[in-house]
């Protein structure tokens, strides 16, 4: 069987409160994509759309969405995995491909955050958790992410600092990248000056600055066969390793709070299946939905050894120049979380970084990329490798 | 029997500051917590401890599951204090979420709040009581052992 990869990528400007519909948003990743591949979409023989419906009030918008790209009467269907929805999609879309059921399939990404409030969707992030037994406890997101960051502290000895450091690389290239909601510069400072809002608790050890953004948004990735990203693409990028899993929903279900079960075992098997090691890869998305998590991910993915993230990151070896860019776009921190949108988006900056396209972000002659998408407090792992 | 309406068993809608859930076939949890147990369950086929208790076992797909009580101390793994709560819960701020491990199962639930921050550590020893709360829901929360 041949191979599978990537035509064409795209995603809107990640914004808050975008002034149109889901349809309308989810169409600026889809028109950019298209473009990019130079395809028409009778080329396309199925789409999968992927989002967070919480969000949502449109009821199954996979139809709904299918009809405005133009993707009728093809079959669309609907994929959910909270925060790594796309990646989920695009790894539905692989198997789509390589089973020989359709040539081209593109992926959809969107969330439209700002239908409803922020207190509405913090309670909504909460109810992502479970809801019979934690929930009733007045759980959220930041506080989940808020134990394991406690949780590495207490074993890693890693502080506070060290996740403001992360802060700081995010924003370093959220204010070169044109498509990311925060684009103002963060100092280590910052984090000092209880008159900076980016000191403000949230949930202890989290602070404000720790938190990445709610967002509007939508990303689209287009997954073909070898002989049509042949016909189709000058720099197609191949899908040369997916792994995903999943965990217990509640807290008591773990064992481990000092990193991401399915982080690691996702990342593993995309290893495994691209033959590959962490060594190889040169340029990296990781799902920094909190400083933690980007934290933990260098150290689940092999990038450093366990407790040992923070001297990667206090080195600066995850900045553009170091032995692995992460998140050179300014990573979640920085672009916004548009929980659905997001995993596209992550698969859109490696596949430009792999084609030489990624310009002031640029990373210097990359061949192997690698994406890290969470959904929930890890309770889906997603990791995608791509090379040229 | 046929005629009467059926009632539906909604115990569980009080558990908690608000609850989400108000049917469960482990129901029993709440009139065990309004005696001031707390309590997990065991599957009597194949000896599998399950907190949250549940009515099935994923273990040996039976459901002949009897309960215990949470009792003894556990230790402190992990915890956050929130300064910014979800719809419903803003009455309750500022809070603490904690788990705590009892080696068979852990337990997650909330700090008691009269704990002074400075003498709560990763790794202390606590345990588990009932608690009211305001607006006479139930839940429990963990004190210093």
């Amino acid at each position: 069987m041949g191979k599978v990869g990537i035509i064409g990528v795209g995603q809107s400007a990640f914004v808050r409160g975008y002034p149109g519909s889901i349809r309308e948003l989810a169409f600026e990743g889809f028109r950019e994509a298209m473009k990019d591949a130079g395809i028409a979409t009778k080329d396309i023989g199925a789409s999968v759309i992927c989002s967070s419906p919480e969000y949502d009030k449109q009821r199954s918008p996979a139809g709904v969405l299918a009809e405005y790209l133009g993707l009728t009467p093809q079959p669309t269907f609907y994929v959910e995995t909270l925060c790594s929805s796309s990646s989920t999609g695009v790894k539905l879309a692989y198997s789509l491909v390589k089973s020989g059921l359709h040539d081209v399939v593109a992926v959809v990404g969107f969330q439209k955050m700002s239908e409803i409030s922020s207190a509405e969707s913090q309670e909504r992030m909460g109810r992502g958790a479970d809801i019979q037994w934690e929930s009733p406890f007045g759980t959220m997101m930041p506080a989940y992410y808020a134990l394991h960051a406690r949780g590495h502290f207490a074993k890693y000895g890693t502080t506070s600092d060290d996740l403001a450091l992360i802060r700081v690389k995010a924003a370093t290239y959220g204010q070169i990248n044109e498509k990311a909601v925060y684009r103002k510069p963060v100092t280590f400072d910052m984090f000092s000056d209880p008159e900076n809002p980016m000191s403000g608790p949230v949930a202890s050890p989290l602070r404000v600055g720790d938190c990445c953004a709610n967002a509007d948004g939508s990303s689209c990735v287009i997954i073909a066969n070898e002989e049509k990203c042949k016909a189709f693409s000058k720099k197609p990028v191949w899908i040369l390793g997916i792994g995903a899993a999943s965990t217990a929903v509640n807290m008591a279900g773990r064992d481990i709070f000092s990193g991401l079960t399915v982080g690691m075992q996702a990342g593993e098997q995309a290893y495994k299946m691209a033959g590959v090691t962490p060594k190889d890869i040169d340029v990296a998305e990781v799902h920094d939905c909190f400083t933690i998590a980007e934290m933990m991910a260098y150290e689940n993915l092999g990038f450093a050894k366990p407790g040992e993230g923070k001297d990667l990151i206090r080195s600066k070896e995850t900045y553009k120049e170091g032995s692995i860019p992460v998140n050179v776009d300014g990573g979640l921190l920085s672009k916004g979380h548009p929980i659905g949108a997001t995993g596209g988006s992550q698969i859109r900056t490696i596949v430009l970084q792999l084609r030489g396209e990624a310009g002031p972000m640029q990373v210097k002659d990359p061949e192997i990329g690698l994406v890290h998408n969470i959904g929930g407090v890890g309770l889906y792992g997603n990791v995608t490798i791509l090379g040229r | 029997m046929a005629k009467k309406e059926k009632e539906i068993d909604v115990r569980f809608s009080k558990f908690g500051t608000v609850s989400f859930t108000s049917t469960t076939k482990v129901n029993d949890f709440m009139d065990r917590l309004e005696q001031g147990k707390v309590s997990g369950n065991r599957c009597k086929d194949c000896g599998k401890v399950y907190f949250p208790p549940r009515a099935d076992c994923h273990n040996c797909l039976g459901n002949n599951m009897e309960w215990f009580d949470v009792t003894g101390k556990g230790r402190l793994v992990t915890f956050s204090k929130l300064e910014y709560a979800p719809v419903g819960f803003e009455n309750d701020i500022p809070y603490s979420i904690a788990l705590l491990d009892f080696g068979d199962y852990k337990v997650f639930g909330r700090l008691a709040g009269d704990i002074p921050e400075n003498e709560i550590k990763v790794g202390m020893e606590m345990k588990v009581v009932r608690n009211e709360l305001p607006n006479g829901q139930l839940n429990y929360v963990f004190q210093k052992a």
